[in-house]
């Protein structure tokens, strides 16, 4: 059983629930040995129900079916699939301690009690917990909670560890610290993972592939790469990271706002004329100081703008500017500008950060 | 979900299901079917209402319980409250006092009622000493009513402080605050905050009164209360359609009483029986 | 210190009186050789040891019930209440609603609707096992609704899943992770059941033989034929009897208790 991770692969795997919630579209998806893949989406988009589809603890609509390194495990339940699994609400045992809940999957499968407690001692050494081993589980912290529900998951030497929002309860330092601790295990286990969150910074750190779903349906597949910077569709780019979308009239290649017009050059096939939306990331925007009234944006395309709000973020300022185009426009200056509400400023966007454009 | 987890759900549910269906519901339903096999059919059903002696037992078992489930009520709510809002020297102790006649049983009840009014009783020696009549009221409506409060208190008191617990002390605070009086407080804040549970606690003190039979078969089998004209009607009259049918009417309506009370108090009444 | 204390706390020590002195004037009763005459004619055990000659049988016959009474509503009483837990459907919310009848349906109905079914089965309804079945199904309920408390207090459907994950099949789920996480209820239950077996006599004085007499049978004999001095030493007798099950759920903490609510908690449980 030890070893690198088996590949899975959901074919068309729906569900809808017995009050007729239809949780998931048919969904289809081939996940690699080893690959850790990251389902992330807002509350209700089913990220849940197909990590348990996955796991065994639901079933998929008929027709769908769930494979295990070619072999169809549909109609195992969760406790004949040989998966580990974290919950966001740890689902430690409380009647038993520490050692216990670490033990408790290899009790289950009848591993003599010296492999056991020799397992255990590796599982506690691994997650920096050896000194809770005899430690009521009532008296953990939430992050060593989450780490012995880890340990007690990955003791059993799952092919494919589950895990469902783990870093959801605990605050922001400990939910970095674990996380960097999380990725370092999958990379070296070389364990088949699927994650589930709706946390866009965990989901890039964490994900060899990221699944964006909305309402039930794949939104996009990717690298953190490729959805972060090509974006499937406006979804995809507003959930992950913060967009700006202006509209205005497209003529002669440029599109014209309030503050100047924009070049459509790297914006891929557009319309040529007529009412159009752009879309790009603040860092792609480069911030100016205007010093004199009468400046002009740039001729070949540039927008002028008004600070309303900068906030100095230590290794960056954001700027909220009015004026350029007919919605704010958020943009990020590096840390040794100085800015204060009310600075005119010109902005120039780069036309292949682009991600999209809509008539 | 776990579907197949079925099977073995329903295993373990088997045998309270079969011994609860072979000792409780067919019983029951016998019961039942007992009524229309006596000598006036189904007719027996109306003895209750249409022979004087059971009307008037009927009558005066309600009015005895309700009664007690009033008095107890009042005594309890106040001193309920009084225990969760001060503390003083020996106040575990007088709970404790307060509370343990709960696991007494109906027969020793109303023996307590015997040491307290009977014959031989404390009152007794008191008033002979004071007025020179012996006052002796354990055998009789009066001690059935004494014993009956007895027994309640402390199902009651326990009910009524989880409930002050409960209670919001701001709301309070806030209301004396506008100017409210004690009295006003009390009306309009304390008892509406209590109400659930003492809708719930009298509903069980009301229902219990009714059906009990030991504390009234203590102080003496001529007492006309319900239950010992049933036990009357069965042992030795032998009439048994009459037991039967009486025991169904007693029985729907104490199960009324809580059904009301729940629906009222919205909590599950019989979980605190 | 005003009428507002004073007055309710009146009251209070006067509930109190009214409880405790019919107990004290039994116990001494009990021990005292003519009550009659009061206490100076001397303290004695010679009314116990009369108890004990004329009712140690149905001492122990009590006993026998409650225990085994105990061990049936455990078996019954403890897979129901997991099952009520764990399916929360129409079909489960009647059967917890039939399950608790016979707590608000009287004592005596029951009794008589056994001895009407079953009163023809001799060999049954001369044995002591007839009076086991009316406690059987006064105290289930209590057994199942102390367990179903904590049951519904406790992530049970996260708890499964984590063991399912883990390859726990049903049976080693219900024994190893469902039982040791209810065993709070498990306990309360069990003292309930015990305590209110013991204490039983609505039903039991219709259901019992003269052989088959039980402690309450006996007390309400002794009070209706016996002197007030044996009829209080035989009370006396059943409150020792009682003791040890009070001290229990004393220390489990009452319903008003911080104590109680932390052993029904499993996640909030003591320190040590
Ligand atoms: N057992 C169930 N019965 C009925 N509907 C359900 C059930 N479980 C989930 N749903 C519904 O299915 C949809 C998807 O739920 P799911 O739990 O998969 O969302 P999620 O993406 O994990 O959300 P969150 O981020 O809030 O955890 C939701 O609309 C939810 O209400
Ligand atoms: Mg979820």
């Amino acid at each position: 059983m030890t070893g690198p991770g088996l590949d899975i692969r959901l074919v068309a795997c729906a569900k809808t629930f017995t009050d007729g919630t239809r949780a998931l579209e048919p969904l289809d998806l081939d996940i690699a040995a080893g690959e850790t893949v990251v389902f992330l989406g807002p509350s209700g988009c089913g990220k849940t129900t197909t990590l348990r589809i996955i796991a065994g603890l639901e079933r998929p609509d008929p027709g769908g079916r769930v494979v295990f390194a070619g072999r169809d495990v549909t109609p195992l339940p969760v406790e004949k699939r040989d998966i580990g699994m974290v919950f966001q609400s740890y689902a430690l045992f409380p009647n038993m301690d520490v050692a216990g809940n670490v033990g408790y999957g290899l009790k289950v499968r009848r591993i003599p009690a010296v492999d056991r407690r020799r397992r255990v001692a590796e599982m506690l050494e691994m997650m920096h917990i050896t000194e809770l081993a005899a430690r009521s589980v009532d008296q953990l912290s939430g992050g060593q909670k989450q780490r012995v529900a880890l340990a007690r998951a990955l003791a059993v030497r799952p092919r494919v560890l589950l895990l469902d929002e783990p870093l959801t309860a605990l605050d922001a330092k400990l939910r970095e610290e674990l996380r960097i601790e999380i990725d370092r295990l999958l990379r070296n286990l070389g364990i088949t993972a699927v994650y589930v969150t709706h946390d866009q910074a965990e989901a890039m750190a964490l994900g060899d592939r990221i699944v964006v779903m909305e309402r039930g349906r794949v939104a996009q597949v990717g690298t953190p790469r490729e959805v972060y910077l090509s974006p499937a569709n406006p979804f995809v780019a507003r959930f992950i990271g913060t967009l700006n979308v202006v509209s205005g009239e497209a003529a002669d290649g440029h599109l014209h706002l309030p503050g100047g017009r924009l070049a459509l050059n790297g914006a891929g096939s557009i319309p040529a004329s007529g009412r159009l939306s752009v879309a790009f990331r603040p860092e792609a925007v480069a911030v100016i100081p205007l010093i004199n009234p009468g400046d002009q944006p740039h001729p070949d395309g540039g927008l002028i703008g008004t600070v309303t709000a900068a906030f100095f973020l230590g290794d960056h300022i954001r700027l909220v500017i009015d004026g350029a185009g007919e919605s704010a426009i958020v943009a990020l200056a590096p840390n040794h500008h100085r800015f204060t509400p009310g600075d005119r400023v010109h902005l120039a966007v780069d036309g292949g950060a682009m991600p999209f454009a809509e008539g | 979900m776990d579907r197949r987890d079925t099977p073995f759900l329903i295993l373990l549910a088997l045998p309270a299901v079969i011994v609860f269906s072979a000792f409780f519901l067919l019983p029951l339903a016998r019961l039942v079917m007992v009524v229309g096999e006596g000598r006036d059919g189904l007719a027996t059903y109306a003895v209750v209402l249409t022979h004087p002696r059971y009307l008037e037992s009927l009558v005066a078992t309600m009015v005895l319980s309700a009664g007690v489930t009033a008095v107890t009520l009042a005594l309890c709510g106040v001193v309920g409250v009084f225990l969760t809002r001060n503390r003083f020297f020996g106040q575990r102790l007088v709970v404790a006092m307060l509370t343990l006649p709960l696991s007494f049983p109906g027969v020793v009840v109303g023996f307590m009622i015997i040491m307290l009014a009977g014959r031989q009783g404390l009152i007794g020696d008191l008033t002979q000493a004071l007025t020179g009549n012996r006052l002796v009221f354990a055998y009789s409506m009066a001690g059935l009513f004494v014993a009956y409060v007895y027994f309640s208190i402390p199902r009651v008191i326990l009910t009524v402080m989880a409930a002050a617990e409960k209670l919001d002390r701001r709301v309070e605070e806030a209301a004396r605050s506008l100017g409210a009086s004690t009295w006003r407080v009390t009306r309009d804040v304390i008892i509406p905050g209590l109400a659930p549970a003492l809708v719930s606690s009298g509903a069980i003190c009301f229902a219990t009164a009714m059906g009990a039979f030991g504390t009234a078969f203590t102080l003496a089998t001529r007492i006309d209360v319900l239950p010992m004209v049933i036990y009357t009607e069965f042992t030795l009259n032998a009439n048994i359609a009459v037991a039967a049918s009486l025991s169904i009417v007693l029985g729907i309506i104490t199960w009324v009483a809580l059904a009301i009370a729940r629906s009222l108090a919205g909590t599950t009444v019989s979980a605190a029986a | 210190m005003n009428w507002r204390f004073i007055v309710p706390l009146f009251l209070t020590l006067l509930l109190c009186a009214f409880l405790m002195i019919p107990v004290g004037l039994s116990v001494t009763a009990g021990l005292t050789v003519n009550f009659f005459q009061g206490v100076e004619s001397g303290l004695t055990l010679r009314w116990v040891a009369e108890v004990w000659r004329l009712y140690e049988g149905t001492i122990y016959l009590s006993l026998l019930i409650a225990v085994s009474c105990l061990g049936v509503t455990l078996v019954l009483g403890v897979p129901m209440a997991y099952v009520l837990a764990k399916r929360r459907s129409r079909l489960t919310r009647l059967l917890e609603e039939l399950l608790v009848m016979p707590v608000a349906v009287p004592g005596l109905a029951i009794a008589l609707a056994l001895l009407i079914t079953f009163g023809g089965f001799r060999e049954f309804r001369m044995s002591w096992a007839f009076i086991l079945v009316g406690h059987v199904l006064f105290t289930l309920p209590f057994m199942v609704r102390a367990v179903l408390a904590v049951l519904s207090s406790i992530d049970l459907k996260g708890l499964e899943e984590g063991a399912r994950s883990l390859g726990a099949g049903f049976f080693r789920r219900f024994f190893q992770v469902v039982l040791p996480n209810c065993k709070s209820g498990i306990v309360a239950g069990s003292l309930m059941v015990v305590t209110l077996s013991v204490g039983e006599f609505n039903l039991t004085w219709m259901l019992h033989t003269p052989l088959t007499k039980t402690l309450p049978v006996g007390l309400a004999d002794s009070y209706a034929s016996m002197r007030l001095e044996i009829g209080s030493a035989y009370t006396l007798v059943f409150f020792l009897m009682l003791v040890p099950l009070l001290v229990a759920l004393q220390w489990l903490g009452g319903p008003t208790s911080p104590r109680r609510r932390s052993s029904i908690d499993p996640n909030r449980r003591r320190r040590p």
